[in-house]
């Protein structure tokens, strides 16, 4: 997180009480959301209410043994977030404080407190080129020069957004640290490559668009049922045990975005272990270079301190918008919004505010709508387009859709992925319930798979979903009389649709080939899936009995194709012998 | 030390005391009574002039004149290697009448979180012995992986099969008995369980020998409520010193989460908290992940700390707080199951809502077996088609069923009877498990196992089994 730059001018004030992570001060001269260090040992805390001479503050780190009458110095400046070279292949917890550096400044495997750690490192130097010379008129948000941050992503510096702009005096390109002057302006004000910006305010853009192109995720659900804009929004309600981080780990693995912030909020601390140890081992589908040169996690875990959780959302969502502001598709994965959602309700109950719908704070709509407003594509201040991606995990209690932070989350966001505990208990995973599921980007989505994927990519889609709805209203039939009771027109139906939910919706994210399907692959698999359909009916108009179609030894090859290698191949030589196989019947 | 005598509410488990110097959030208080008694407590909340304390014994006994001393420090553990073999009630004090502990180190109970950089995840394979947790459900070292019950359900006879059983293989090959690195150290942590449980995992204890290698901490049924909270921390504090200062694999044991949350609700409702879900506290997920997060293992050190901690689920209800929050931050559940226990099921475990978020990772060529995970895979998927269809059979009758469907209800009745029944004395290995799993899936016709990689088929689908069925 970045620290004060000034020390503090302003009184210190004294603590009154501390309760959990909630202490209040006396007699402290501060604003809302102003950064404080509290007691003697300087516990990081914000300062979140003020009513009279007393100053409520959340505390980011442990309470234990603080007591009244210790100090409370008042930074003078809001929860902000360091930003420049250094953001990606790194760990942070929710206040930005890099955990490799906690780890090495605690020495300890245990997380100590009134410890702070500036978010990105001061010392590192770092390769400065510049796009502009002496001479050019720069305004704030433009592009001045780059910086080769990771092997797969070149950091765009840029003039901040608070500076008044002006003509560039002068600009040279060579090695600096972040805070080394990399520019100046002929109104004297020095630029370097390392920027601030307060959490709780979107960072500004020119004007937000309708996103066209998808952000493709690998995985056949989602891009061929679902699919979410670059730029959209997601949630992915479900119990526990449905899949909804290995679902995130999938889009943080494998879609085509350009940067990837994923947001541990509340969750567990090996799942965050996972991705460390994971992803620089991992490539990125799209550049061959380890996914961890694109990432920037960030770790507010289950048994950190709950105040913390509410603001990590806020550092991620900042990070992610200056990478956009470079002009990048960033993706941001925040597991759980629920946890985040209960530390606002915990804050404020021990603020003894007036709660809402199940003790969550009456603003807990305008908070989640806030948040995924900073969403989007956007036309950046300096001209570039950028978008940031939101897919929010949300954990109901007891798996019921209908509690606050679920129905809140659904009112905002446009594509719902509703996972099931049904599905998961019998292991067809992603636990995606294609019934409850929707994307309202669908439409505007279609242009770009028919010129990039298929031209009849939505009609072949609309085909697969209406044999998921026919075999819906089918299985109510079955329920009480039993498949063999069906006319074998339905029974064929019955047999097409369990092809579609076995070998094509199924995918196991742990099988190395299966885990990413390129949306080409998800399409011809759909189609292989309809050859055997098409092929199946018109053998049964021709009178062939249902269970001879169904004993074509190349139809359960169909549940192969997700783990083919070569499956452009293998689809042709299956859809050839689904064709030949079935007409040889009649 | 400053005394005070100057108590002004007595409520439920808390006592609020005016003081004239500031005292630290949670800190320790000594409260003497009258009668010369000495009841421990905490500040739960202090304010300039007023603190509010919570008291682990119960404020029986204690009124206005009683004194409070507040010890300027946080709740501390004692640890040394020296625990092991010793028993101790709910608040740490020897209750074997064995010599006094003499400490390393005072540990503060309340542990600090691990720092996610330096963990190291968990992918090491125990074999429990228990096919439907090694074969489908798999347990790693450093996982925290509960046990979801019901009153009344043999959730003890499967913990302590577990605790007899578990083993690392590999380390196991050859040199059995000098090797105490694969043996697991059991911490029993008991919160609120009766006489006779507490005497049912102690006799076991002592019949296996495995007392020497555990420490006990109980807190029964009629031992004060609020010193519940304190219980697994103190069980925790010292798993965390024997991992990962003393090189040891700590197997935890916490039971029954159900009165530790039961005893959360207490303190809060006397504090007039505003209630969260079924009046329990808002603050539950947060307190139950400082205790279930202390488990796993770190970068560079030699133990690990594995936790199995026991639930009874009120009205059998998985979507209760309890078990719902704990399922939200544990490495998975293992489901006890009641009409399988009364179809005589032992263990009766419910492999279907049963998870092991770390499997995947433990399993497989060189871990365990090349086909594990397929295996397991198919087991779940022609399971619960298998359960689907007892319904419809319940309907139509066997004769409306298609030749398919029949055999998945026939492997669902096999499956029950012969993979997760085995009895609480057996011991299988992971092969044996995973090979009865074929024997079951090979009654399957080879089309249907599509789960499983068609080399795996080649390898170990028995023709003869099918045919067997087929026959008759
Ligand atoms: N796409 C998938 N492929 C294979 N297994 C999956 C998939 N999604 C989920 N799982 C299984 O389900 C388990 C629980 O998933 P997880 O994402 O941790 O659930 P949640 O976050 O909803 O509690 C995982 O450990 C894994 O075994
Ligand atoms: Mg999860």
């Amino acid at each position: 997180m970045s620290q004060a730059q000034t020390e503090s001018v302003d009184e210190d004030g004294v603590i009154e009480s501390v309760s959990g992570p909630v202490v209040t001060a006396a007699d402290l001269d501060a604003r809302m959301n102003d950064v404080v260090y509290v007691g003697e040992e300087g516990l990081m805390g914000e300062v979140i209410e003020i009513e009279g001479n007393l100053t409520t503050i959340q505390v980011y780190e442990e309470t234990s043994g603080v007591g009244p009458g210790e100090p409370v110095e008042n930074t003078g400046e809001p929860l902000s977030v360091d930003l420049g070279p250094g953001l990606l292949d790194t760990i942070y917890d929710g206040v930005q404080r890099p955990l490799d550096e906690l780890e090495t400044k605690m020495n300890s495997a245990f997380l100590d407190r009134g410890v702070d750690a500036p978010g990105i490192d001061l010392e590192r130097t770092w390769e400065f080129t510049p796009t502009v010379e002496a001479g050019d008129a720069v305004e704030p948000g433009d592009v001045i020069g780059e910086v080769p941050e990771t092997e797969s992503i070149t950091h765009k510096v840029m003039v901040p957004p608070d500076s008044d702009g002006g003509e560039i005096e002068s600009i040279e390109s060579g090695t600096f640290t972040v805070d080394e002057t990399v520019a100046t302006l002929d109104s004297g004000e020095e630029i370097s490559m390392h920027q601030e910006w307060p959490v709780r305010s979107a960072r500004p853009a020119a004007e937000k668009r309708t996103p066209t192109v998808p952000l493709v995720s690998g995985q056949r659900v989602q891009d061929g049922l679902f699919p979410i804009a670059k730029g959209g929004t997601a949630a992915i309600p479900g119990p526990f045990g449905s899949g909804k981080t290995v679902t995130q780990h999938q889009l943080a693995k494998w879609s085509d975005a350009d940067i990837v912030v994923y947001v541990g909020c509340g969750e567990r601390g090996n799942e965050m272990t996972e991705v460390i140890e994971d992803f620089p081992e991992l490539e990125d589908p799209k550049t061959g270079k380890p996914l961890m040169s694109r990432t920037c996690l960030i770790a507010n875990t289950s048994n950190m301190p709950v105040a913390a959780r509410e603001s990590c959302i806020y550092t991620g969502i900042t990070i992610a918008e200056y990478f956009r502001d470079m002009g990048y598709d960033v993706a941001l994965m925040a597991d759980s919004t629920s946890r985040w959602a209960e530390a606002m309700r915990e804050i404020s109950s021990r603020l003894e505010e007036m709660p809402g719908e199940e003790g969550y704070p009456a603003y807990l709509s305008a908070a989640l709508s806030e948040f995924y407003e900073r969403a989007g594509l956007f036309e950046n201040v300096n001209g570039t387009e950028g978008s940031v991606s939101v897919i929010g995990a949300v954990s109901p209690p007891g798996g019921d859709f209908s509690e606050p932070v679920t129905q809140n989350t659904l009112r905002i966001v446009k594509t719902f992925w509703a996972l099931d505990a049904d599905l998961a208990e019998r292991r067809h995973f992603p636990s995606i319930n294609w019934n409850e599921s929707y994307s309202l980007y669908r439409q505007q989505l279609d242009p770009w798979f028919r010129d990039n994927v298929a031209e009849d990519y939505p009609e072949v889609r609309q085909w697969g979903v209406d044999v998921l709805d026919e075999e819906d209203e089918l299985q109510e039939i079955v329920q009480l009389v039993g498949k063999d009771a069906l006319p074998e027109d339905q029974q064929l139906t019955l047999e097409v649709a369990r092809y579609l939910r076995e070998a094509w919706l199924q995918q196991n994210a742990f099988h190395d080939v299966d885990t990413f399907c390129p949306p080409e692959k998800t399409y011809r698999m759909l189609q292989a899936i309809k050859t055997f359909n098409d092929e199946a009916f018109n053998a049964l108009d021709a009178g062939v009995p249902v269970e001879e179609i169904q004993e074509v030894n190349a139809a359960p090859r169909l549940n192969r194709m997700g783990t083919a290698e070569e499956w452009d191949e293998f689809i042709d030589d299956l859809e050839g012998d689904l064709e030949s196989q079935i007409r040889e019947l009649y | 030390m400053k005394e005070y005598q100057t108590i002004t509410e007595i409520s439920g488990p808390l006592v609020f005391a005016e003081v004239d110097e500031p005292v630290g959030y949670d800190e320790i208080v000594e409260i003497e009574t009258e009668d010369g008694r000495t009841l421990r407590g905490q500040v739960l909340e202090s304010s300039e002039g007023l603190v509010s304390i919570q008291v682990f014994e119960g404020t029986g006994g204690i009124d206005r004149n009683a004194s409070v001393r507040f010890l300027g420090e946080t709740m501390k553990m004692p640890v040394t290697e020296d625990l092991l073999g010793r028993v101790m009630d709910g608040s740490g004090n020897p209750i074997d009448g064995g010599p006094e502990i003499v400490p390393d180190e005072r540990r503060d109970i309340v542990g600090a979180a691990i720092n996610p950089y330096s963990r190291e995840y968990p992918e090491e394979f125990i074999q429990t012995g228990v096919s439907s947790i090694d074969g489908m459900n798999t347990l790693v070292r450093g996982q925290k992986l509960p046990i979801f019950s019901g009153s009344g359900l043999p959730h003890n006879d499967l913990a302590l099969q577990i605790a007899r059983q578990a083993t690392v293989p590999e380390e196991d090959e050859g040199d059995d008995d000098d090797d105490e690195g694969s043996e697991f150290a059991v911490i029993f942590g008991a919160m609120g369980i009766t006489q006779e449980e507490a005497n049912e995992f102690m006799a076991d204890f002592e019949r296996t020998g495995a007392l020497e290698r555990s420490v006990v901490f109980m807190n029964l049924a009629d031992d004060p409520a609020v010193e519940r909270t304190v219980t697994p921390r103190l069980a925790l504090t010292t798993a965390e010193y024997l991992a990962f200062d003393k090189g040891y694999h700590v197997l935890v044991i916490l039971t029954d989460i159900t009165n530790y949350c039961e005893a959360l609700r207490e303190i809060g409702a006397a504090r007039e908290e505003v209630p969260g879900r079924r009046g329990y506290p808002g603050y539950m997920y947060t307190d139950l992940a400082q205790l279930y997060e202390r488990a796993g293992r770190i970068q560079g050190r030699e133990g690990s700390v594995t936790q199995i901690p026991i639930l009874t689920m009120p009205s059998d209800d998985i979507t209760h707080p309890i078990p719902d929050l704990t399922g939200y931050i544990t490495e998975g559940q293992i489901i006890v199951d009641r009409s399988l226990n009364s179809q005589g099921i032992e263990p009766p475990i419910n492999v279907l809502p049963s998870l092991s978020r770390l499997m995947d990772d433990g399993i497989g060529e060189g871990l365990t077996r090349g086909d594990h995970a397929d295996v397991s895979d198919q087991l779940y998927a022609a399971y619960a088609e298998g359960e689907d269809l007892r319904d419809l059979v319940n309907i139509v009758g066997r004769e409306a069923l298609t030749d398919r469907d029949n055999k998945f209800l026939d492997f669902a009745d096999r499956f029950e009877n012969e993979f997760v029944q085995q009895g609480y004395d057996t011991n299988r290995s992971i092969g044996d498990t995973l090979d009865i799993g074929w024997d079951l899936l090979s009654t399957l016709p080879k089309e249907e196992l599509n789960r499983i990689d068609e080399d795996l088929i080649a390898e170990y689908y028995r023709e003869d089994a099918a045919e067997a069925v087929q026959a008759d």
